[in-house]
């Protein structure tokens, strides 16, 4: 076979198989910021990054599905957690953006970060192809979220005391750990297991880290599991409130956990234990 | 809605349609090869490592452009100690069968030859033949190396790699073996690791596409101008310390490394097989700086600048004759600059690289003896430009033209393109499976070098035997591989 020969087969074979990329083409867009995402060029980087969890439909049914807990997200449903709108509405492209650059804690769902804003924005796009939803509906309006109040001992007490009424502890714990009565009957939209949030074991949660994430949270709920929207039940500065006591539950050095600590340690002895027997959680 | 991805469940449709490709290719190929003397296969130098995929579930493609060559998220995950930095990166998160192990062979059929290799006039030799310059051609299945790879985390922010890896006849050596103490104090910009590790180089020799003899190196890494007793490749695995740090999102690097003047070397040897010569007992320095540019829809655009300052000995303290020590060590350097630029689907990777070596180590001259007539200290210029057309994540085509000159001989007296060198390669690569389990490549490659007055670097970038040659002679080598290159 001489030279000749072999660099005609090689290039024969190069054409057929450069020949069998194409595929069909999608006219969803998204936009965040400046930047307009396609759901063609996302296809590609679904493909490259996603589909190992998430499916090649978006059903959360990937080749390594079966074996991650918590399961990943089923796109055709269109129901995220991580939303800045009300809930039972969709998302906004922008939370569906942070989601992917954030990624979600204490899940197999990295950071995606490394990937360039573009296309990131493109990825967006391509995951709302998956669920007719996104022709059909508009993305609710992201709620507003009033200015921090500040992060006082009767702020951190009150906090406590709606830490106890609303029933946050049947879930997450008297003390935060996620081992409350109900917590091990939990289960998603999708009937599968789920723990709630530990706050002992560290500084980020699923939708963020920040205190206005925190308020976010449970403003907004998280969709398609048992954490619901708080919206309709608390005023705003009770919000602030139990944000400021939910960190210090956290390990964290911050001024909520430096005014608890002090407190507790003058004053641990008189407060009443969160949880069934307690009538007001209070002080 | 069904997209149809050739992956998975899928796979088995793609796999039957190409395989009538592959098939054909293959065996158009195979059929006419010559027979005459073997070179060796290189051993492989690149590292995909599919235990990370097993461990957190994400296809081979997540972390490469084409395995094993690293994405910008594949060099987060390596920046950050092989950790997702999702609070489940700690072994104790994962099941307890679980164990961080792959290896990597690839079976090939390749052809090989090289031009101007001394051969007997009369084959078998004997009375009245001579030594004449002829082309010796070889071709036939064969074996790679083979890498049999652990790497992970022993807890968090603590990670290890163990690297014990073989020639094709099962020779065993450490090719990478370190501990890496990551995040100190929380902080991504202080990593600290300890051990024999590949130089933190932008485009790796270690994670790249090309198999062949002739392609799977890059010249320029394992470069020294002829009659040097330098030994340095910039592609070579060293031994020391490095202190590295990174941005969130790897887009500004930086890397001070501080290695043994030995190659690399164990047992106070500069190699990692028995019988090598001892090492000396100075030590090199490694820079590595590189920063990203967000190039919007054209993908991530990065540059570095790299250099190496190292001493070799140019004599030995001796027992009877035995070398014990390397003594009279003289300086080298090498300096240049590289990037990794994507317009969208295409890759470009150029790199420029300067050397010089200090006048003893380029006339193999030892420096407690004078030096011959006409001896100065030698340099030489060169890079390469690679360029990678991914089609898919699954197919992508391959194509490098590399070029060196010697800048200042050796010696006066030598011809000024004595030693240049200029190289092509191109291949493709096609993965019918990409799991987040295992992956399989199938890979075809034609690489062809011409190097004056010099063997060729091909092979395992030691090059054949030195031939009695005309140093204006030029020798072609070429080499044209097909092989499954699998990975689990």
């Amino acid at each position: 076979m001489t030279l000749k020969n072999m660099l005609v087969a090689f290039a024969l074979g190069s054409m057929a198989l450069l020949s069998a990329g194409a595929g069909p083409g999608f006219a969803q867009e998204s936009h965040i910021g400046n930047l307009t995402g396609h759901a063609e060029s996302g296809k590609q980087l679904y493909r490259r990054y996603c589909v190992g969890c998430h499916g090649p439909d978006g059903d959360s049914n990937g080749e390594n599905a079966q074996w991650i807990d918590p399961k990943p997200r089923d796109f055709t449903l269109a129901t995220f957690k991580c939303r800045s709108t009300p809930t039972g509405t969709l998302p906004t492209d922008q939370d569906l953006y942070n989601a992917v650059e954030r990624g979600f804690v204490t899940t197999n769902m990295p950071s995606w970060r490394p990937l360039t804003p573009q296309q990131r924005a493109d990825l967006v796009a391509f995951i709302k192809t998956f669920s007719p939803r996104w022709k059909t509906d508009k993305a609710g309006t992201p709620i507003t979220i009033p200015a921090e109040t500040p992060i006082t001992l009767d702020s951190i007490q009150h906090g406590r005391v709606l830490f106890q009424k609303m029933e946050c502890w049947k879930c997450h714990g008297a003390a935060g750990h996620g081992d409350g009565p109900s917590a091990a009957t939990l289960t998603d939209s999708k009937d599968n297991p789920i723990r709630p949030y530990n706050f002992a074991v560290g500084s980020r949660f699923k939708c963020g880290e920040t205190n206005q994430d925190l308020y976010r949270i449970f403003m907004t709920g998280l969709d398609g599991t048992p954490m619901p929207s708080f919206a309709d039940v608390i005023q705003p500065n009770d919000a602030w409130d139990l944000v400021h006591f939910l960190r210090t539950l956290q390990p964290m050095d911050t001024k909520e956990a430096e005014i608890w600590k002090a407190y507790v340690a003058a004053h641990g002895a008189d407060l009443k234990p969160i949880g069934p027997d307690s009538a007001g959680g209070g002080k | 809605m069904s997209r149809s991805f050739p992956i998975g469940a899928n796979a088995g449709k793609w796999l039957f349609v190409n395989s009538i490709l592959v098939c054909w290719v293959l065996m158009l190929a195979i059929v006419g090869g010559s027979r005459t003397p073997a070179q060796a296969m290189p051993i492989p130098r690149v590292k995909a490592i599919p235990a990370f995929a097993r461990k957190y579930g994400l296809p081979c493609s997540a972390c490469h452009t084409a395995w094993p060559e690293l994405n910008n998220f594949g060099q987060v995950f390596r920046d950050n100690g092989y950790q997702l930095m999702n609070d489940r990166d700690s072994p104790i998160w994962q099941n307890p069968s679980y164990f961080p192990i792959s290896f990597r062979i690839t079976p090939i059929w390749h052809r090989e030859s090289t031009s101007n290799q001394p051969v007997d006039s009369i084959p078998g030799g004997g009375a009245g033949s001579t030594t004449v310059p002829g082309t010796v051609t070889q071709a036939g299945f064969d074996l790679s190396g083979m890498d049999l790879w652990s790497a992970g985390t022993i807890y968090k922010n603590i990670s290890f790699v163990l690297l014990p890896s073989s020639d094709p006849t099962a020779v065993w050596h450490f090719e990478s073996a370190f501990i890496r103490f990551d995040n100190l104090k929380g902080n991504p910009w202080f990593n600290l690791k300890f051990g024999r590790f590949e130089l933190d180089n932008l485009i790796s020799e270690k994670r790249f596409l090309f198999l062949s003899n002739n392609g799977g190196i890059y010249q320029i890494y394992h470069y020294n101008v002829p009659g040097s007793s330098n030994d340095f490749g910039y592609g070579d695995n060293q031994i020391g310390v490095e202190m590295a740090g990174h941005s969130k999102n790897s887009y500004t690097r930086y890397s001070v490394a501080v290695v043994s003047s030995n190659e690399g070397g164990v047992n106070f040897t500069t190699d990692v097989v028995p019988g090598a010569a001892p090492g000396n007992r100075t030590y090199d320095v490694n820079l590595a700086f590189s920063q990203a540019f967000n190039g919007g829809s054209m993908g991530l655009e990065r540059f570095e600048a790299f250099s190496y300052i190292g001493q070799r000995p140019s004599y030995y303290q001796t027992s009877a004759g035995t070398q014990l020590v390397g003594l009279g060590n003289g300086p080298f350097y090498r300096v240049g600059f590289a990037g990794d630029l994507f317009l969208k689907k295409l890759e470009l990777l150029p790199l420029f690289m300067h050397g010089h070596d200090n006048v003893y180590l380029g006339n193999s001259t030892p420096s407690n003896q004078p030096l011959p007539s006409g001896a100065q200290a030698p340099s030489f210029n060169g890079g390469f430009l690679e360029a990678h057309y991914y089609v898919n994540p699954q197919l992508v085509f391959l194509g490098r033209f590399e070029k060196i000159n010697v800048g200042t001989q050796a010696n006066s007296a030598n011809p000024s393109d004595y030693g240049n060198v200029t190289a092509y390669a191109v291949g493709y690569r096609w993965y019918p499976i990409m799991f987040s389990r295992a992956g399989l490549a199938f890979h075809n490659e034609y690489a062809i070098s011409k190097s004056i007055g010099i063997v060729p670097l091909s092979g395992d970038g030691t090059g054949l035997p030195p031939l009695p040659l005309p140093n204006s002679q030029n020798v072609w080598s070429s080499s044209l591989l097909i092989g499954f290159d699998f990975a689990f």
